[in-house]
């Protein structure tokens, strides 16, 4: 067993134990499993609202993006940004209604504002298929991070397993709680981790900054600013980093961190915190740079792997553990936090919504009982591989945003939207989206006809146009009813 | 405040927009290529924007919006 194992060992160890207790004296009553009673102080809800950052895909795929794909990596610095800007506003308002209605997750959110439980039926399943593949990206980072930093003494399968065995034990017993005490430690090693790697690598490299940069610019004309048109170029970065970020608290597992806070202060001040928080990516991206001309060749989904190739080749055994370990951190945590989001909006928004009857306790123990079953899921995605992955995840992303103008509209006093056009909207988003994806389509086969600059906009957008046509049509026509219903009560 | 929070409006067109105009590698700012020196001063610019936002917004200084919380 060598040095690096026995310290990944230990992380993994110590998330186990801290998850666990996490439960202290508290009742799993579904409210303290899911959203922690609503009793989350400042710092807690900071971490729950900050895991969302460092999650495998930031940690591997910021520095890999930054390594195979150079410019277009800065997209994640953005819309983390004009997230966080949006979220003074949003977030307020959604965790005020959320605490006076005992409201534990987002489509339960909906359902409530829209009267409706088939739309939060509907918001719930495409929720879920959208959480599962993000899921899936986290053991999948966690088996390659293993099996890296471990110097292949432990297959990523194995790592799998244990992963996926330590979160559901200590999400199962302790739910958000878990994942809440553990983000501390995560954060607490990946800052420590990545601000190290991201001043050390280029200075020991190329002696500074400047340097770098320099040479990479000599070396790869072009690859550090964004390309002016085409695939991953500037429109594409200005719409993607739009859409990210009205899409950013519309997980719904983003969005049940935001429901254990335990006043709304809380988000306002962290909306002023977060954005500089997120500066810590810009050292993740370093490391991607620095390993750009020292251990060229990575191509293909092997891109990730850069900031551990380097690392391997810089640093003693030990110290590639301390890495491996934060980066197992980054899975975890994350996983955790999608785990309890995953298996509540089974129990509470499908489960329940069909059996009305059912007991709050039963509910409870639901969500509970799902966790190995959500886990077990996404494990065999997992062990399945295929690039399909990648793409679910996009699909993912593109399927969560679908639910930012119905939820937006809930906020104001007089929604413009009724029941049937909320759904109407999502259910139109959501079949773009998946139709967009799976025949691979871009604005600019779609529609060649439109300039250049119109078609390297994300076509997520499209989806997301479509859906507030869709949503105003519907509105328009049931609105003379509904208000007339609600004048005869 | 009312005036203040369209402060708010300026990371994204500093961003979203403003990117647009400052996208090269030279001069390096800080040693870092200029579109990502950009991005960085305004992620900084937009924590000061925010908390300029929070220190006059009355909502913040609502003390019983902290205490009413735990029932």
């Amino acid at each position: 067993m060598n040095s690096a194992l026995v310290i990944i060992f230990l992380a993994a160890a110590v998330a186990l134990v801290l998850g666990l207790l996490a439960r202290g004296g508290n009742d799993m009553t579904l409210e303290q499993w899911t959203v922690g009673g609503r009793g989350f102080g400042g710092l807690l809800v900071f971490l729950l609202q900050a895991g969302e950052i460092y999650t495998t895909f930031t940690f591997l795929g910021g520095s890999g993006w930054a390594y195979g794909k150079g410019a277009p990596t800065y997209y994640i610095l953005a819309y983390g940004c004009l997230a966080y800007t949006l979220s003074y506003w949003l977030l307020p308002p959604i965790w005020r209604y959320a605490r006076q209605e005992r409201i534990v997750s987002q489509s339960h959110f909906v359902a409530r504002k829209y009267d409706s439980p088939l739309l939060g039926i509907l918001i719930a399943a495409v929720g879920v298929v959208a959480l599962i593949p993000y899921l899936v990206l986290q053991f999948k980072g966690l088996g390659i991070i293993v099996s890296v930093a471990s110097y292949g003494a432990i297959s990523s399968t194995a790592a799998i397993w244990i992963g996926a065995a330590i979160i559901t034990a200590y999400v199962f017993v302790s739910g958000v709680r878990g994942s809440a005490w553990t983000s501390t430690v995560k954060d607490i090693l990946i800052l420590a981790v990545v601000v190290f790697l991201g001043i050390y690598l280029p200075l020991h490299y190329f002696g500074g900054y400047g340097e770098m940069f320099r040479t990479i610019d000599a070396a790869k004309p072009g690859f550090l600013a964004l390309k002016p048109s085409g695939e991953y170029g500037l429109v594409w970065f200005q719409s993607t980093a739009l859409l990210a970020a009205l899409g950013f608290y519309m997980w719904p597992h983003a969005f049940g961190a935001v429901l254990t806070a335990r006043a709304e202060r809380t988000f306002r001040r962290n909306a002023v915190v977060l954005p500089l928080y997120q500066l810590i990516l810009l050292f993740v991206f370093f490391c991607g740079f620095a390993a750009i001309l020292k251990v060229p060749g990575l191509t293909g989904s092997d891109i990730d792997l850069s900031l551990f190739k380097l690392s391997i080749n810089t640093f003693d055994p030990w110290f590639v553990g301390v890495i491996g370990a934060a980066g197992v951190l980054t899975a975890l945590v994350p996983g955790s936090i999608i785990l309890v989001a995953a298996s509540t909006l089974l129990a509470n928004d499908v489960f329940r919504s069909l059996r009305p009857q059912t007991r709050e306790e039963t509910v409870a123990w639901t969500a509970r009982g799902l966790v190995p079953v959500v886990a077990l899921i996404a494990v065999y995605f997992t062990l399945q591989g295929g690039s399909t992955i990648v793409a679910l995840l996009l699909m993912g992303y593109n399927f969560v945003t679908q639910f930012f103008p119905s939820i937006v509209c809930s906020l104001m006093r007089n929604n413009p939207l009724t029941k049937a056009g909320a759904f109407a909207g999502v259910a139109v988003g959501v079949a773009t989206v998946v139709a967009v994806t799976l025949s691979h389509s871009t604005i600019a086969t779609l529609a060649p006809f439109l300039p250049t600059a119109i078609q390297d906009v994300n076509v997520g957008f499209l989806a997301l146009i479509l859906n507030l046509v869709a949503a105003a049509i519907v509105s328009l026509a049931t609105r003379p009813a509904a208000v007339a219903s609600a004048e005869r009560a | 405040m009312t005036s203040l929070k369209w402060l708010a409006a300026l990371p994204f067109l500093a961003i979203l927009i403003g990117t647009a105009f400052v996208n090269s590698v030279e001069p390096l700012v800080f040693g870092l290529p200029l579109v990502l020196a950009w991005l960085v001063g305004w992620v900084i610019l937009t924590a000061a924007i925010m908390a300029l936002i929070f220190f006059n917004d009355p909502a913040n200084s609502d003390v019983e919006s902290d205490r009413g919380a735990g029932r």
